[in-house]
């Protein structure tokens, strides 16, 4: 099993969530996140205050998967969160040890 | 009959402002004083309009400019110092600024003879600037009511999201006493227009200005002056200064401000300054993004403060009519101006206009033409509105970082900056003879009958009372800032600790969030 953390543009997370659904993943998590990779931020002017707005509003996808699916899931990512553009985010895979569904107490690749 | 604009040495002073006199208690009643339900009306409406722009248009423009944390400690100071004021004027407020005083102070203060509304009633009344016209007087006590209420809410800009609400209390409650009310009375308080008839017609009106033995006195020798234009108008000239001798200092310096440039905008903007100074920067100032909160907000005070506006710029005509008209129009027109100047500005130097800086150049245009907006034409208004758009801009975004004060929401930039502008403009644009621009010219009520017309023009003369006026206010209200900072300061303390400050002033001053 693996553990997938996505970042993304906040605009592609449906067509993320489409992309997804369609290879058959069926949990996911999102978080509203800032941060920043290449992409600059911009400055913002409030009458003479000028702040530099570093940190970019990003959506954090979270999905757990069995390792068979992963480069499909990986790919689903990618191609329907790429602009083409700097700022399109990151894909991340960890290993994931254990998984457990609290309701019937499954463990393993049945509890995804 | 003779109308003089100059009368000997002396300068007629411009009998014009939100000023005016309550000389006329029911049983002397003037046999020509009429009070007219329309303008009585109007005025009604021009007060709650003045209420609506403390409240709550001065308490969301704030508000939404301040981050979340402060947002409601804001709000509260804006309340808590209208029903301050509001009680304040009724017991001692209306007395000290609007009635005669006595001795050296006399120019500078009013007197203790109204204070609980004593001597006021229904059936007392106060003047307009026409002749023979007058308000009911519980009218005029409530519409300068609320002027009051909105002025010390102005500084609560300048020292937001750090002062302690005890010190805000105690140092706007000192500076309306000794700052707001000498300058409301030094530039408002004269005599009223028919003090300024000398008529045995208005005998009685005659006695009632200046006294019975001086009214006999001066009837006599109009009479024994006869047709001779040069002993009338030495007499006329003698009743002037007795008439004028109860008068506002500023209003006999023959400066000119119609609805509070420097009674209201130089005046509480200097505080603000002043305060900012003894404040300190805010934590964290330069380091941490201090962003507007919430500008949806501060647009929705913008544009109640502008609608709230007309009643304090139109209503300080006092009547419903064409002099309403006027103000009402140029307070359109140069606060329009001052939202595409700075706007301009702003896209010229930073490539983005911003609502925020429409929103501050609509302000700085309301404040600018203030103490213009009956004295000037259309067209003097929209240059008006333009230059404040652009010189409170210059002021916002680059004098304030060359001092350092931390003025958190630009009460100095905006309101003291845009006050003194628009006190010298008004000397300017008052003028009745230059073209496109002309003004509508000055007043003269002396006369030997009911008619009154434009005084002579004189630019020299009159900026150089506009400049006493706004050089007055900003001593005033310095002084009196200081010296009110220091009296917190080593009693109650200016600032909030630290701690309180990072945590936000409506949790630690007011045990409160507004956004759960």
């Amino acid at each position: 099993m693996k553990y997938i953390i996505a970042i993304i543009k906040p605009f592609k997370l449906e067509e993320v969530r489409e992309a997804l659904s369609a290879i058959g993943v069926q949990g996911v998590t999102v978080t509203e996140v800032k941060g920043h990779g290449r992409q600059r931020g911009h400055t913002e002017f409030y009458r003479g205050a000028e702040y530099a707005v570093s940190f970019v509003p990003k959506v954090k996808i979270e999905v757990a998967v069995e390792s068979s699916i992963v480069s499909k899931v990986v790919e689903a990512i990618q191609s329907a969160a790429k602009t083409g553009q700097i700022g399109d985010g990151k894909v991340f895979v960890l290993p994931l040890e254990e998984a457990y569904r609290v309701r019937t107490g499954e463990s393993g690749s049945s509890a995804l | 009959m003779q109308t003089l604009s100059k009368i000997g040495r002396r300068v007629i002073p411009p009998l014009l402002g939100a000023g005016a006199l309550t000389l006329l208690g029911a049983s002397q009643a003037f046999a020509a004083a009429t009070i007219n339900k329309g303008d009585t009306a109007w005025m009604l409406m021009a007060t709650a309009l003045v209420v609506l722009m403390t409240y709550p248009g001065l308490a969301l423009f704030y508000g939404g400019l301040v981050r979340s944390k402060n947002v409601l400690s804001v709000l509260m100071q804006v309340t808590t110092c209208f029903c301050m004021v509001a009680i304040l004027w009724a017991l001692f407020g209306y007395s000290l600024a609007f009635t005669n005083g006595s001795g050296a102070l006399a120019p500078f203060i009013g007197g203790w003879s109204k204070a609980f509304l004593a001597n006021v009633s229904p059936s007392t009344m106060a003047a307009t600037f026409s002749k023979e016209t007058y308000l009911p007087e519980y009218v005029y006590v409530i519409f300068q009511m609320t002027f009051a209420c909105i002025t010390p809410a102005l500084i609560i800009g300048a020292f937001a999201e750090r002062m302690k609400f005890s010190a805000v209390l105690l140092f706007l409650f000192i500076w309306f006493c000794f700052s707001y009310l000498p300058m409301a009375h030094m530039v408002w308080w004269w005599a009223g227009p028919d003090c300024y008839t000398l008529s045995a017609a208005a005998a009685d009106l005659v006695k009632s200005c200046v006294g019975d033995t001086a009214a006999a006195d001066f009837l006599k020798q109009l009479a024994d002056a006869g047709t001779d234009k040069d002993k009338v108008a030495a007499v006329l000239s003698a009743y002037n200064d007795a008439t004028s001798a109860g008068n506002g200092w500023l209003f006999n310096k023959g400066a000119i401000d119609f609805a509070g440039g420097s009674v209201v905008h130089i005046n509480a903007g200097v505080a603000g300054l002043v305060c900012a100074l003894m404040l300190g920067k805010r934590v964290g100032l330069n380091k941490e993004p201090m962003a507007p909160h919430n500008l949806v907000t501060t647009l929705l005070g913008t544009g109640l403060l502008f609608f709230g506006w007309f009643g304090f710029n139109a209503g300080s005509n006092l009547e419903a009519n064409g002099g309403a008209a006027v103000a009402f129009l140029n307070t359109i027109l140069g606060t329009c101006g001052a939202a595409l100047a700075w706007s301009f500005g702003e896209f010229v130097t930073r490539k983005h206009a911003s609502l925020l800086g429409a929103a501050s150049g609509a302000v700085a245009g309301l404040v600018a033409i203030t103490p213009a907006c009956g004295f000037v034409g259309p067209m003097g208004a929209i240059v008006i509105g333009a230059l404040a758009g652009i010189v409170c801009l210059t002021a916002v975004v680059w004098l304030k970082p060359i001092f350092g004060y931390d003025d958190a929401l630009d009460v100095f930039g905006v309101h003291g900056i845009g006050g003194m502008l628009g006190a010298m403009l008004t000397g300017v644009f008052v003028n009745p003879n230059i073209g496109a621009l002309s003004g509508q010219g000055i007043v003269n009520y002396l006369a030997t009958d009911a008619t009154s017309k434009t005084a002579d023009f004189v630019l020299s003369a009159q900026l150089y009372s506009q400049f006493i006026d706004v050089l007055t206010a900003i001593v005033l209200s310095g002084v009196v800032s200081y010296i009110a900072c220091l009296i917190c300061k080593y009693t109650v303390g200016l600032r909030v600790d630290e701690q309180s400050e990072r945590e936000g002033l409506d949790i630690a001053e007011h045990g409160e969030r507004a956004f759960n």
